[in-house]
């Protein structure tokens, strides 16, 4: 199972099927596939623009969000966390 | 139908048929100053009939149909035609609109740029109109503000002015009668009555004008005031919006661009008085 985790790889949903407006300290993310409305916080975003379309593993994504945004309480758990979730609503896939 | 009405309110021609005289007769005179729709063709049609043909004489009560219909709507009885007749006219807006986005709000403009004012019934927004109305503002509507997501800007709806309960002495005590339709009581809603919006409202009516301030008014308090981020502004007027979903990207591009170059401000009022003062406060401050 970890061997696994640790070989999969996150993609952000092309970046043509999105369009991402950012409001504050949430972003509004209009998903044209599904034409459903997401209004989403950090790091959400920071996920979206890191991931890009290329694809990245877990701990590779953890890596660079520590170094790009200072996210020194980062933790794999709750990375996967809201990996889940993004991936549930089809702005991130997983390859 | 036995009788026919047709009318332009701001873009949107309507023709209202109805199996009785009587509605027909009140909107004649109230909408007596509006034009009617460009060419005669109407966007959407409204209809007043009978549950069964004997309720048209025995206990006449009124289903709203058209266009658009809610199955589930009860009837009316007939001395709420005219409500109906409203109600009929919002239920096509609501459901068939496409060319504008949709915001349960009301709209004023002075100096050709827009107040909207948008919150849960009962905050205040159709009075609030009708109040800045009386002082010098444009009204554009009371119920639903028609945002153009080709252009951003507002456009006017001014149908008449659906004043509920205390909301009704505290305008007739400002305005002339002759304003007024008849009270209806026992409603959905409480005690219904309808405010002419004035000569000037309705002979612009077809001039839209850039929005400049959302507030969020809220009846019943102690005054108070506060910004409103534009996420939550966001989200406040997508549940505000009746056709936000089927508008698709067109409606998400509009929205954004409207709270991300408008400002916002939550206000908090006991009485009228209060409620103008913080108006004005904030809108001087946008």
């Amino acid at each position: 199972m970890a061997l696994a985790d640790d070989t999969v790889l996150y993609r952000m949903a092309r970046a043509e099927s999105l369009s991402i407006v950012h409001l504050d300290s949430f972003s509004a993310v209009y998903h044209r596939a599904s034409g459903i409305t997401h209004l989403i916080t950090a790091p959400a975003p920071e996920i979206l623009a890191t991931l890009g379309e290329a694809g990245m593993t877990r701990a590779a994504l953890l890596d660079r969000l520590a170094r790009d945004y200072a996210l020194g309480d980062a933790d794999m758990d709750v990375l996967r966390e809201r990996l889940d979730e993004l991936v549930a609503t089809g702005l991130v896939s997983r390859a | 139908m036995n009788h026919q009405f047709s009318v332009a309110i701001g873009p949107v021609g309507f023709r209202i048929g109805s199996d009785w005289r009587a509605p027909i007769a009140q909107l004649e005179t109230l909408y007596r100053a509006y034009p009617k729709p460009t060419d005669g063709v109407p966007d959407f049609t409204v209809r007043l009939f009978a549950a069964r043909p004997w309720r048209r004489v025995l206990r006449p009560s009124v289903m709203i149909g058209g266009d658009f219909v809610l199955p589930e709507a009860a009837p009316l009885p007939l001395a709420q035609g005219l409500l109906a007749a409203e109600m009929g006219m919002n239920l096509q807006m609501a459901l068939g609109q496409r060319r504008y986005l949709l915001l349960h709000a009301s709209v004023v403009e002075r100096d050709g740029e827009a107040l909207m004012m948008t919150g849960v019934s009962g905050a205040g927004k159709s009075t609030l109109a009708a109040l800045l109305s009386l002082r010098g503002w444009r009204l554009m509507g009371d119920e639903f503000a028609l945002l153009d997501p080709e252009t951003g800007q507002l456009h006017a709806f001014p149908r008449l002015v659906s004043l509920k309960n205390t909301s009704i002495a505290t305008v007739a005590a400002e305005a002339p009668a002759d304003r007024f339709g008849p009270l209806l009581e026992g409603t959905p809603k409480g005690t219904i009555r309808h405010f002419v919006p004035d000569a000037h409202a309705i002979a612009t009516m077809i001039q839209p004008a850039r929005p400049a301030l959302i507030l969020f008014p809220s009846f019943g308090f102690e005054p108070a005031a506060r910004d409103v981020a534009p996420s939550e502004v966001f989200v406040r007027l997508t549940q505000a919006s009746t056709n936000y979903v089927a508008l698709g990207e067109r409606g998400f591009d509009a929205l954004t661009k409207l709270v991300t170059s408008v400002p916002a401000r939550a206000i908090d009022y006991p009485d009228t008085a209060s409620a103008i003062a913080q108006v004005e406060a904030a809108w001087a401050a946008r």
